[in-house]
């Protein structure tokens, strides 16, 4: 909804600044006046507060750069003077910790969102792409920054996670082990690998930022969708996004930051892994590989496969598939609201990646035991898998032609005069 | 949403009942103990802090390496908060290696490494000089450092105590204990290397307290759950007053919403 | 047409505006408070503060030798200096140098640069060994190979030359040696910083 600018400057100084760089006129327009649905409730709050994680764990990260030695002699012990002897060093490593795992909260909740309102529906393909390169990104970044810690999580996940790549020696001979002593910088993860990953993940979060501003950007074209999904039809069916919107997300904002300050202060190992606090060593494999608890359900679709090469497709699939999902997705019912058969699909999709995550944290052998029959986990993450699947590329794509949708409001200003749910 | 009571039943139930399944060499789950540092007010109990650092020296140091503590970390608040004094007593009765000498020699006449008196800044030294020398004189085994140990376990301070009193139960029937091993069914595989460290009176605790086998391995753990977590205290501090102020601005941000709000209906 | 946006300017702060006052007010403080660990952090860790203080055995120091010990990342000589050296430096005339404060951080700013300002006891110099002009590290001289024509320190980076009281006489530098913060513990162990 973007449409012509209404900023007019009010002073002599704003009307220099404005006719050479017209910064102030473009915060005006896209954060201030910046016309936005009325409708919008507390799951739209997450894109805000994905943007404050996002400069939290910058500022967070460029501090404890100044006190990290990126080498693989001195990485351990330089976190450790970090947390014991640095003015709040605990606090800020704590803070940047905790952070990844809220950022990716936060992350998830913001494209379930996606999902249930249809917000990737035309004409938002591109947002929608834009957000599954953000997350991708995302998932390098953390990977990159959970290795540099130099335990024996970071080192031994790295070493798995690397490893994807030479299973692309089945395809064409010495191409994956190539690719991985590239990757690596030598025949193994090492002190190479350590110095590489942290310059990446040291730049990686600026790409983010960057795509974040094209995100913004795409959104503000046709502007937000709305829990209806249905199109803004006129000025009454928007209010100006401050201070309706700004006063809104500072308080959701406000409540992240508690449960964010919650796990900081009173529960700061909860998402991490004792391992990790034993320093890497390459002689010795922990009884189990785990990686952060965001990438579990990925890692469950990976072991779920025997074959090593498919293993790896069928992960990267899973991620690829996300790309599709404005075009395998036709009906034109927008919000999961008015779609109940679409609903159920939904939520058990929710199911199943929770399911997912929770198969990969369990060990490769594990099993559940229900009477006298033991079911081994790597068949519920087969189902799972499957399931993800068949969600994006089967029941997506047919659901418009099986199920019945509700009626739709008028009109978004009809609907909240007169609710009718 | 019909299905999803139903669906979560079942898995309660599947998960459940896989936790009870258990084979040989599972460790059991640890001891339910409370300690003092526990809870979002929790503190470390100064006079224990110092206890166990009297156990760590006496008996612990013999193998197990402290190497991410410094010396002046005695001093600070939040843990033994010995006085500077103290400290510095403690500190030099350290040896620690000193450079080479005028001569560039780093040994003295007799091949015995030159050492000097430990400063506030060093660090414990480790107790072997490097991983070949520690495990040969403990079977093969490496004793591990003990500066992380509680946090590098699942389980904690509950893991750590249950493994240093949990050596005087009787193996069960037909388990085999490996020569060189000692039994204790809190460690995987229920054959650990490290003789059982405590026992009775070992150390004669300077404020008087009786010294039984429980009470040296909790004053032991306390110490190495403050070496692993130095700054819980005031991190746990510095939570009340951000979670008190969190939640004043929590309200007034609500409040500042909604009277926001109140014209837009 | 479009909703009322932000409240119009009222002839008196409402209700309504003191809240909006308050939550911002509330959130600066908040943030303020949020920075300060930030600044911290840069400060020196405990780490560099428990060297910030060294105690140093001189009790080997030959008569007109220098010993360098190491603290806070520089040097710092400890002479032992010989009657003639003590006697040259009492000798000299305070409004003659070039920089007559005595630079002792035991001492009030301002006292002059006499030879009894520069240590506790005449036998004993210590100076933190940084030339004050531009950083470097001067050679002591000695009478077997002499620095300088003032029997003290001969800066070779562009010419400083200091007395045996580590007072500038001649070249760039601008001040005098510093004396450190120190004491004697015992009559062979000093404490500095």
């Amino acid at each position: 909804m973007s449409g012509p600018s209404t900023y007019v400057p009010q002073s002599g100084l704003s009307r220099w600044i404005d006719s050479r760089l017209p910064l102030p006129r473009l915060v005006h327009d896209t954060m201030m006046t910046f016309p936005t649905p009325r409708n919008l409730n507390v799951w739209y709050t997450f894109g805000g507060i994905l943007t404050f994680c996002l400069g939290i764990q910058i500022l967070t990260g460029i501090v404890l750069a100044m006190h990290y030695a990126a080498n693989a002699d001195l990485a351990f012990d330089s976190v450790q003077r970090m947390v014991r002897e640095v003015n709040f060093g605990w606090l800020i490593r704590s803070i940047h910790a905790t952070g990844a795992s809220m950022f990716f909260i936060a992350v998830y909740i913001h494209i379930f969102r996606g999902l249930y309102y249809g917000s990737y529906k035309a004409p938002r393909e591109i947002l929608w792409i834009l957000g599954v390169i953000i997350y991708i990104l995302m998932m390098a970044t953390a990977f990159f920054g959970y290795v540099l810690p130099w335990g024996q999580m970071s080192f031994w996940g790295a070493t798995v996670i690397t490893n994807l790549f030479s299973s692309l020696d089945q395809l064409i001979p010495h191409l994956g082990t190539a690719i991985t002593t590239w990757l690596w910088g030598d025949f193994s993860v090492g002190d190479a690998t350590l110095n590489r990953f942290f310059s990446l993940h040291y730049l990686v979060p600026f790409i983010i930022a960057g795509v974040v501003g094209l995100h913004i950007w795409a959104l503000h074209v046709p502007g937000n969708n709305n829990p209806l999904g249905i199109d803004v039809k006129g000025p009454q069916d928007t209010v100006p996004f401050h201070p309706y919107y700004t006063a809104k997300d500072a308080f959701y904002l406000s409540i992240f930051v508690i449960v964010f300050a919650l796990f900081v202060f009173y529960a700061p190992d909860f998402f991490g892994n004792p391992d990790n606090n034993i320093p890497a060593n390459p002689s010795v494999t922990p009884p189990d590989i785990v990686p952060e608890w965001y990438l579990l359900p990925f890692y469950a679709m990976l072991r779920s496969v025997p074959q090593k090469l498919l293993g790896v497709l069928v992960l990267f699939g899973a991620l690829g598939s996300l790309v599709f999902v404005p075009w395998l997705d036709r009906s034109k019912v927008r919000s999961l609201r008015f779609r109940p058969m679409m609903k159920q699909f939904f939520w058990l999709f929710v199911v199943f990646c929770v399911l997912l995550g929770y198969v990969g944290s369990q060990g490769a052998d594990a099993a559940w035991k229900i009477g006298g029959v033991s079911i081994p986990l790597v068949w519920v993450a087969r189902l799972g898998t499957l399931y993800y699947y068949a969600f994006f590329w089967v029941i997506m794509p047919l659901l418009k032609n099986i199920e019945t949708t509700k009626p739709l409001p008028d009109s978004i200003t009809q609907s909240v005069l007169a609710p009718a749910e | 949403m019909r299905f999803l009571l139903p669906l979560g039943l079942a898995l309660g139930v599947a998960l459940s009942s896989a936790a009870c399944a258990a084979e040989t060499g599972d460790p059991l789950p640890p001891v339910d103990m409370h300690w003092s540092f526990e809870g979002p007010f929790g503190h470390y109990d100064r006079a224990q802090i110092q206890r166990g650092f009297q156990v760590y020296k006496e008996v612990c140091s013999a193998c197990h390496s402290l190497s991410h503590v410094a010396f002046h970390n005695l001093s600070e608040p939040g843990g033994p908060s010995f006085t500077d004094k103290q400290m510095k007593a403690i500190a030099a009765g350290y040896k620690l290696p000193a450079g080479p000498n005028d001569k560039g020699e780093t040994v003295d006449d007799k091949g015995n490494p030159l050492t000097r008196a430990g400063i506030p800044a060093d660090y414990f030294p480790p107790a072997f000089p490097n991983e070949q020398a520690a495990r040969a004189s403990n079977g093969g085994a490496l004793p591990p450092d003990l500066s992380m140990i509680v946090s590098a376990r699942e389980g904690g301070s509950r893991y750590v105590y249950s493994i240093v009193t949990g050596f005087h139960k009787t193996p069960p029937a037909g388990f085999k204990v490996l020569d060189g091993k000692y039994y204790n069914p809190y460690f995987q595989g229920w054959n650990i290397s490290m003789p059982p460290p405590l026992s009775p009176n070992q150390v004669t605790y300077a404020d008087g307290t009786k010294a039984t086998v429980d009470q040296e391995a909790a004053d032991v753990v306390t110490f190495l759950t403050w070496a692993s977590d130095p700054k819980m205290e005031e991190r746990k501090h510095l939570g009340f007053e951000v979670m008190v102020f969190l939640v004043v601005l929590s309200g007034l941000l609500f409040l500042a919403y909604r009277k926001v709000w109140k014209d837009a209906h | 047409m479009a909703t009322t946006t932000t409240s119009q300017p009222s002839p008196e702060p409402t209700r309504r505006d003191f809240l909006y006052v308050a939550t911002g007010a509330a959130a600066a403080v908040g943030g303020a408070l949020a920075a300060w660990p930030f600044i911290d952090q840069m400060n020196p860790s405990s780490a560099a503060l428990a060297l910030a203080s060294i105690e140093a055995d001189i009790a080997s120091v030959q008569l007109g030798q220098q010993v360098v010990f190491t603290w806070r990342g520089h040097p710092l000589f400890v002479r032992r200096r010989t009657p003639k050296e003590i006697a040259e430096s009492k000798a000299v005339d305070v409004n003659s140098l070039p920089d007559p404060d005595a630079r002792n951080a035991n001492l009030p700013d301002g006292s002059p640069a006499t030879d009894a300002n520069r240590g506790f006891k005449p036998e004993w110099l210590v100076v933190v060994g940084v030339c004050t002009h531009l950083g470097c590290i001067p050679t002591v001289s000695t009478p077997q190979v002499p620095q300088g024509d003032y029997g003290g320190w001969l800066c070779h980076c562009h010419g400083s030359q200091y007395d045996t009281a580590g007072r500038i006489r001649k070249g760039p530098a601008p001040q005098n040696l510093a004396v450190p913060p120190y004491s004697f513990l015992t009559p062979t162990r000093i404490k500095v910083g």
